[in-house]
């Protein structure tokens, strides 16, 4: 059954010819990708695919060899608070002398504009996207003192009151624990439900099909990107992984590397 | 410490500078000439300045790039004095070229090579010092009479400091001051997560420039009291020590210029004393005490509290151990 392809007017993210490079090597290469309004969708592949460097160049904080992004049809310029964006847990310094409602808070200084400061009502936002990762007690922390999933779950507190159409996130899974875990899924759901663009970095293989309605299969290339039910193929894995996916049984991948 | 504690802290500090000229007095006889009260301002003035700054320049980790921006300003000295003789204005301005291009040199290293930020740090620090030492050298060999004291650039000499630098110094200090009131968010999010600020849509490239032209108009306005070896001591120093007692960035950047005018407020008057005590060196000998107190005594962070803190979870392992289930 072929992928009925959306109308132009209905993609949140429409990425064409994108290449970027490293001293020379290519860490993507030709990259065209279609996503529309509302998926869910998990960017996957091996270490070294180009997953980081895919948000990184959409989002403008690298440079372009070649190509273009559209985010609902304008260029990033435009489209600026379009996008909310949750980088990866490990790029920050977290003994930087702040709290955890203060880089919530940082969510809204893009909204808030030049010389306002934040006051009464970014505090309350910021109270209530605590509250939906479940981290509302903690708002006056130090975030030195945080665990790394309370870190994750700050962030991603910092992306919601962003309030953005599309959202990028880089490998919010990566070593949290289980409670973590299954609040980023009730959050991603729940931006789902609302009409919201999702765009997740992702390693883990087995939870994909649970977690995801939309699959983009990355290595350097895009391997295979569509709808997870049709992308999430043992020949797909084989492709990106370069046949380190022993099997994939009852829908259930049994080995993976990478 | 809780933040009342802090800003308590803040203030006596403050009150102890202002009481230092006149307790010195009584103390240890000391002449309150006018020079001693103008060198002691334009200290203080400088250490507020390069504290409030150094702040950030610490948390983005780019201590060692104050280094070498003030090590790389001594060829713009010599230069400035080269083409228009002893006069501050050229000599600053010619210090501000030299260390903006060593900025941007370590910059262009970074993009188009594969060497790491410290080599590129020190591969700038060593070729522009090394170069402004052999002009400074070949400028004292000159059979002109005005080149003396041109070398106190490379220690700092206090006693340099007349009126006129005061407001020059007041003027950019509050300039500075209305800058980061102005800036605040923007600067605290390019601190602390540069990415993010650029995604959600603050101009990071810009922002990011301001800073740094901040930090290097400091340095700029320190070399003659701290001299290029030492000025990284100011920039730093305060910082680090007030980082100890706080855990808020406002609080930290208020503290730490507090810190930073009562080292060099205090520094820049012990070397006016005696002309043979060079400024840079007394004032980092100060703000390093204060940075040594800082992470000895400061609770919460501080070596002691540390200490003290094991101690008692020991003990009450140890209790607990004794009777299971309490």
């Amino acid at each position: 059954m072929p992928i009925a392809m959306p109308e132009p007017g209905q993609l949140a993210l429409a990425i064409d010819d994108l290449t970027v490079a490293y001293d020379q090597k290519p860490a993507l290469w030709d990259i065209d990708l279609e996503v529309p309004k509302g998926a869910l969708m998990a960017i996957v592949g091996p270490n070294g695919a180009g997953k980081s460097t895919l948000i990184k160049a959409a989002l403008n904080l690298i440079p372009r060899a070649a190509g273009s992004v559209l985010f609902h049809g304008q260029p990033y310029e435009a489209a600026r608070h379009l996008v909310g964006y949750v980088p990866q847990r490990g790029s920050v310094d977290w003994d930087f002398p702040t709290s955890v409602l203060d880089v919530v808070t940082m969510g809204l200084y893009g909204k808030l504009g030049w010389l306002r400061r934040p006051g009464r009502r970014e505090r309350a936002k910021a109270l209530a996207a605590l509250e939906q990762v479940d981290l509302v007690e903690l708002a006056g922390r130090q975030i030195s003192q945080l665990s790394g999933g309370q870190q994750q779950r700050t962030f991603l507190a910092r992306a919601l009151v962003q309030d953005a159409q599309i959202y990028f996130m880089d490998e919010p899974f990566a070593a949290v624990d289980a409670i973590t875990e299954a609040a980023i899924v009730n959050i991603l759901r729940e931006l789902n439900k609302r009409g919201r663009t999702v765009l997740v970095v992702h390693h883990d293989l087995q939870t994909v099909p649970e977690y995801f309605d939309w699959l983009t299969l990355l290595n350097v290339e895009v391997v295979a990107s569509g709808r997870t039910c049709q992308v999430f193929t043992l020949d797909n894995l084989q492709k990106t992984y370069g046949g380190r996916v022993a099997s994939l049984h009852g829908g259930q991948v049994l080995a993976a590397g990478g | 410490m809780t933040e009342r504690r802090v800003w308590q802290m803040i203030a006596a500090l403050l009150m102890l500078g202002v009481l230092l000229l006149p307790l010195s007095q009584a103390l240890f006889g000391l002449r309150l000439t006018y020079t001693v009260r103008v060198v002691a301002l334009g200290g203080s003035l400088l250490g507020a300045l390069s504290g409030a700054l150094g702040c950030f320049a610490v948390l983005r980790r780019e201590s060692l790039l104050g280094d070498a921006l003030s090590h790389a300003a001594l060829p713009g000295v010599a230069v400035g004095f080269l083409l228009a003789g002893r006069q501050l204005g050229a000599l600053l301005v010619g210090a501000g070229i030299a260390s903006w291009l060593g900025l941007r040199l370590v910059a262009a290293i970074l993009r188009t090579t594969r060497i790491k930020q410290d080599a590129a740090l020190g591969i700038v620090l060593a070729s522009f010092f090394a170069a402004g030492i052999a002009l400074l050298t070949y400028i004292q060999s000159l059979p002109d009479a005005s080149q003396a004291g041109l070398d106190s650039f490379i220690f700092g000499q206090a006693a340099a400091i007349i009126e006129s630098d005061i407001a020059l110094l007041g003027g950019i200090g509050l300039a500075v001051a209305v800058v980061l009131a102005l800036l605040w968010k923007e600067f605290k999010l390019l601190t602390f997560d540069a990415d993010f600020a650029s995604a959600g849509g603050l101009r990071g490239g810009l922002i990011n420039a301001l800073l740094s032209t901040l930090i290097v108009v400091t340095i700029v306005l320190g070399l003659q009291l701290a001299g290029v070896i030492l000025m990284v001591g100011m920039l730093i120093a305060p910082a680090i020590a007030a980082r100890q007692w706080t855990h808020s960035l406002e609080q930290m950047v208020v503290l730490a210029a507090a810190l930073g005018a009562f080292a060099g407020g205090s520094g820049a008057v012990i070397s006016a004393l005696d002309s043979d005590i060079p400024t840079g060196p007394m004032i980092i000998v100060v703000a390093f005490a204060l940075v040594l107190l800082s992470i000895t005594l400061a609770p919460g962070r501080g070596v002691i509290w540390s200490q003290l803190r094991q101690r008692e979870n020991r003990r009450n392992f140890r209790s607990r151990r004794l009777e299971p289930g309490a």
